[in-house]
């Protein structure tokens, strides 16, 4: 059995590492706030995108001249997924949530005997699929530096991934991020974006707005795909932020309750040990005195 | 009757600026400036580098400068979507000479394809009259 002494030891350093987890805690609901903020702000962005695009490619006329990133390649054989991670570690499972969906979307590509290629945003990611998957990781990215997220972020992933399209490298490309609903609950999502999925085409069909297009369609289109692919790209990371620190909240709050808990069963533990120590010590005294 | 419209301006960031009661609003549209009052037909365009007039129900005028974007208009609301957008008022005098010597950067590459370049010397043109006020 452990020593009085190793006891208070053992108590002081679990009350520090409560400390530590009660700050962190605060410190993520107070980035919290800010993420959700941003994410909520920009969402109203990222919507009148899609809608625009909705309407556009509902107007589109020649299906066959539309611009490839709308429409696909026409093959399924390459796909890249870009995988969202954030850079630090702590947040209970949410980094695990994203690589375990995608880790379950590379086994069926890899089945069908297609080709994957990987590109992880956000080191975390990297670090927990470099052991299964590292040859297929073409690119890890990481904005470590950058405090806030910003668009000029996005922006250059958007580019990155824009530029291995047009060089033909890949056909389908599919984003992997943490949706926030709310503190407890984030929802790993799985979403394409290049072809963009044909369901959300159908939806516009039925809405008979009437536009004027000032270019051309095609020309819009062109313009606007790009931008959009950043737009989500941009989403996904506002999105996966928010997740983060919610997720790092509760996973920082279990952990501050867990070390009350330890804590009180030390102290138990050594208060218990400390009265049978005196309680020893009472009875070799009388039983001392009795022997005289 | 009133005669004011919706506009919505916004960037990935947030909302920039949202007014119940535009009258008209001049932006620098791809193939050239484009003028919006009420009533105007639903119609998707996008934008060059340039200045955005914004005209209110006071007859107050607020100038802002652009870089790109996607307006949409459509009963009556006119969203402008930017990704660069700056208050010409509180734009600082060097800021705007960094875009453009940034800007002519850009256009001393040879590199770039025709749009670009167009896109570019706009830019170059409206920075240009900016410092010069």
């Amino acid at each position: 059995m452990a020593s009085l002494d190793d006891l208070k030891k053992r108590i002081s350093s679990v009350k520090s590492t409560q400390k530590i987890t009660k700050a962190m805690k605060m410190v993520a609901a107070a980035k919290l706030r800010r993420a959700q903020e941003n994410a909520e702000k920009g969402r109203p962005y990222s919507e009148k995108m899609n809608n625009i695009i909705l309407n556009l490619s509902g107007g589109i006329s020649d299906k066959e001249s539309a611009p490839k990133l709308l429409i696909g390649t026409g093959e399924e054989k390459i796909h890249l997924c870009i995988v969202l991670t954030s850079d630090r570690g702590l947040c209970g499972g949410f980094n695990s949530n994203i690589i375990k969906k995608a880790k379950s979307y590379f086994k069926k590509i890899l089945n069908d005997n297609k080709t994957l290629k990987i590109i992880t945003v956000g080191s975390k990611g990297y670090d927990q699929l470099k052991r299964t998957y590292k040859d297929y990781i073409i690119e890890k990215i990481s904005f470590k530096e950058s405090k806030n997220i910003n668009y000029f972020d996005a922006d250059k992933v958007g580019k990155i991934i824009i530029d291995r399209f047009k060089k033909k490298e890949f056909d389908v490309c599919a984003i992997f991020y943490n949706q926030f609903k709310n503190v407890i609950t984030q929802i790993p999502q799985e979403q394409q974006i290049i072809p963009l999925k044909s369901s959300e085409e159908k939806k516009d069909s039925s809405s008979e707005d009437n536009y004027e297009f000032e270019p051309e369609e095609d020309e819009i289109l062109s313009n606007l795909l790009p931008k959009n692919i950043s737009t989500q790209i941009f989403k996904a990371m506002l999105e996966n932020s928010a997740s983060e620190q919610g997720s790092r909240m509760t996973a920082m709050d279990n952990a501050t309750r867990n070390a009350g808990e330890m804590v009180d069963k030390l102290t138990i533990q050594y208060n218990r040990s400390r009265q049978a120590a005196i309680t020893k010590e009472l009875i070799e005294i009388i039983s001392g005195a009795e022997s005289l | 009757m009133s005669n004011s419209f919706k506009l919505d301006i916004v960037n990935p960031e947030k909302s920039f600026l949202s007014k119940e009661d535009a009258i008209e609003v001049v932006v620098p549209a791809f193939e050239g400036d484009m003028g919006f009052l009420k009533d105007h037909i639903s119609i998707i365009s996008f934008l060059k580098p340039g200045l955005l007039k914004v005209i209110d129900a006071t007859a107050t005028e607020e100038t802002y400068y652009v870089e790109d974007g996607i307006i949409e208009f459509k009963n009556n609301c006119l969203s402008v979507l930017t990704s660069n957008i700056f208050d010409i008022k509180k734009m600082d005098k060097n800021k705007v000479k960094d875009i453009l010597t940034e800007a002519e950067k850009d256009s001393q590459n040879n590199d770039i394809s025709d749009q670009t370049k167009y896109l570019v010397d706009q830019k170059i043109e409206v920075l240009k009259s900016l410092t010069l006020n």
